[in-house]
């Protein structure tokens, strides 16, 4: 087919990294009592933003190839 | 007291998911110019894109929901689902079968029946097998309404309508490739979105001094929780130590009954002649590269056990956290969590009482309340994530009900319009009328799920007694493909005759044994009369005996009449379809080393057979 998936779905989850990372930033620390005292929303938003940057690196190398 | 609402930082993230899959949709809507590219995506998808749909479309609710539901039921034995029940049949229709079904060109499982076999064979299929992908997605969309009605307090309605239309949206559009697309956006979401939740519960249960010790920690608690079942310790944390004999489990199966039932009747009969994952493989843009497909999403399929039975095992034995527990009841449904868990974490059952308060289900015999497992899971994701996490784990569990439905509607689609209307209502029509009849048919099968989706709220034993006659159906069906496939003298009448038998015989197993304290004739014996044959101790025991006896029936049958009729079909009709007239591909030249189907398969095996001796 002629759409990347890897497009998407590093959109999307860079989309949701950034939510994440910004309400972390922003949030009550008192809602971090049900994940242990740790700002889970921070953490994760990294992680995801990085899964983000790794799979528009992967669709931006597969369109530089074909091109 | 806090109550379980989704904060709006929730709602953005449902909402972003749910433009990306309609988006999916309609950036998909141009490719679809012929009934190839609607129901089999033109044939033209990578290996790691149809590898993950694969995947993600056997990964619906009942896997999540049930899987955790199990996990915290029976522990890590639940993982024979996955290292015993999956692997192994899921790579040989990568090595084995996967030549015949995308090398006979053919468009549909059922389809292949009828190249290889006849038209009754494939009839008896593709009605049987229309019929229950209609069922299983309304299955699904009731299962997932009634669950955002007791988490959430959502009208059961508004779920319902939502889901269905944007499935259908997506479907509509975009056909199979619209499908595939968003099942690999799912996978990813499940994945992502699930993740973090055995992170927490690990360091919770088991303590902060790493993975193993966090494993050591879960097991002690565990133990624990064996020990007043009345099982050994270690029940709950070893997959193949306690099955020499079915009491000394909480499976209630001993390991010949699970190993051929599970592991080889079941497990071979879904995962290689089932159109719904079969399908994807299809879809794969080349022969290897179909060939790889369940290869690669074996390697998935074999670390899931962490992702969806970890949080069950983990629920069973979490501290109740009393202000997160005690969700105020957004809706009369939710009493379930204003009563005490009934253990760990889990919520009870709840009947209504002769007042008509909400009171816990309580076990006859223990007079202890009766744990509802299929919250197991829900409960983790209430228990452990913030708002903002909580809005990425609960799309992530509403991702697993869509996309259970979307690949049984899309298998739905192309049984009905090339094996059913195609071949026996209007034939020889223009491939424009066959693309209209793929959507007509996706809206009408989503239309009937939804009807069956009210009809499961009126009538839940019905639901019941038809997946019971699905299992009677698809029981034997593997005998069926395995001697067509590899035995050129199996002919038509031999394969009907044979699984008709298969299916009466899994039928009568059903009705002349029970499992033990059984409620309703639905649960067995219903040909006994009170005077069973065998009471056998748990249903999933009895579900693999009825597998075994369907199959042997079928496998034997085929033969007998096989050789009693004439094989009509000629060498030539059968080659590409049976294993000793097509010519075999042994490597694929342009691929490296690591790359060939075989390395892979002997990778992924080599990996299974570790982590069963790692939990043995």
């Amino acid at each position: 087919m002629h759409l990347d998936l890897r497009l998407p779905i590093g959109l999307m989850f860079g989309i949701f990294g950034l939510i994440l990372t910004g309400f972390g930033l922003v949030s009550d620390p008192k809602i971090y009592q049900r994940s242990l005292g740790i700002n889970v929303n921070l953490g994760w938003g990294c992680i995801l933003l990085a899964f983000s940057v790794f799979m528009l690196a992967m669709a931006y190398r597969a369109k530089r190839k074909s091109h | 007291m806090e109550a379980v609402h989704l904060g709006g930082v929730d709602y953005v993230i449902l909402i972003v998911y749910t433009l990306f899959v309609l988006g999916i949709g309609v950036a998909l809507k141009r490719f679809m110019k012929t009934s190839t590219d609607f129901f089999l995506s033109g044939r033209s998808i990578p290996a790691w894109i149809t590898g993950l749909a694969f995947i993600s479309a056997n990964l619906g609710a009942q896997e999540v929901i049930g899987m955790g539901a199990s996990g915290a039921k029976y522990g890590i034995m639940t993982s024979h689902f996955y290292w015993l029940g999956a692997i192994p049949a899921m790579l040989f229709v990568g090595l084995f079968m996967m030549p015949f079904y995308y090398g006979s060109r053919a468009r549909s499982v059922p389809e292949y029946l009828k190249l290889r076999y006849d038209e009754k064979t494939r009839g008896f299929n593709a009605v049987s097998f229309a019929v229950m992908t209609v069922f299983s997605s309304g299955v699904s969309m009731y299962a997932l309404a009634k669950l955002m009605e007791l988490l959430l307090g959502w009208n059961f309605h508004f779920s319902l309508a939502a889901s269905a239309v944007i499935v259908l949206f997506y479907i509509f559009l975009g056909g199979l490739t619209s499908a595939i697309y968003n099942e690999v956006l799912q996978f990813f979401l499940i994945v992502l979105g699930f993740l973090p939740l055995v992170f927490l519960g690990l360091k919770d249960v088991g303590g902060p001094n790493g993975l193993l010790g966090a494993w050591q920690g879960l097991t002690t608690k565990l133990n624990a929780v064996a020990a007043t079942e009345g099982f050994s310790p270690g029940t709950w944390t070893n997959s193949w130590s306690h099955l020499s004999q079915a009491a000394d489990n909480p499976m209630g199966v001993e390991w010949f009954g699970l190993v051929m039932g599970l592991g080889f009747v079941l497990s071979f009969g879904y995962w290689c002649t089932d159109f719904l994952v079969i399908q994807r493989a299809m879809a794969a843009d080349s022969m290897s590269a179909a060939r790889r497909t369940p290869l690669i999403a074996a390697v998935p399929k074999m670390l899931f056990p962490a992702l969806v039975i970890l949080p069950g095992m983990i629920a069973l034995v979490a501290a109740p956290h009393p202000t997160v527990q005690r969700a105020a009841a957004t809706s009369e449904k939710a009493t379930a969590f204003t009563l005490p868990p009934a253990r760990g974490i889990i919520p009870p059952k709840v009947e209504k009482d002769a007042q008509g308060n909400a009171v816990a289900v309580l076990d006859p015999k223990t007079k202890q309340p009766v744990p509802d497992y299929d919250l197991a899971t829900p409960m983790m994701l209430l228990h452990y994530f913030p708002t903002g996490l909580l809005g990425l784990g609960l799309t992530a569990l509403m991702a697993s009900f869509m996309s259970g439905m979307a690949g049984n509607v899309t298998a739905f689609n192309t049984v009905w319009t090339y094996d059913i209307y195609q071949s026996y209502i209007a034939p020889n029509k223009s491939d424009n009328h066959y693309l209209w009849m793929g959507r007509a048919s996706t809206v009408a099968g989503i239309a009937v799920s939804v009807g069956a989706a009210y009809f499961a709220t009126q009538f839940n034993n019905i639901m019941d007694v038809l997946q019971l006659v699905f299992g009677f159906v698809n029981a034997p069906l593997f005998a069926t493909f395995m001697l067509g496939m590899f035995w050129r003298r199996a002919t038509g009448h031999g394969a009907f005759c044979g699984l008709l038998s298969g299916t009466v015989a899994a039928a009568m197993h059903h009705g002349w044994t029970v499992p033990a304290g059984a409620a309703s004739l639905a649960k067995g014996g219903w040909l006994a009369f009170g005077h069973p044959l065998h009471v056998y101790r748990s249903e999933m025991a009895q579900n693999f005996w009825t597998a075994i006896f369907a199959w042997t029936t079928c496998f034997l049958l085929t033969i007998l009449v096989s050789l009693c009729t004439r094989q009509n079909k000629t060498d030539d009709d059968l080659r590409g379809l049976v294993y000793s007239l097509t010519p075999h591909v042994a490597k694929d030249e342009h691929l490296a080393w690591y790359a060939q189907p075989a390395t892979l398969a002997l990778l992924v095996l080599a990996a299974t057979v570790a982590l069963n001796i790692l939990f043995w």
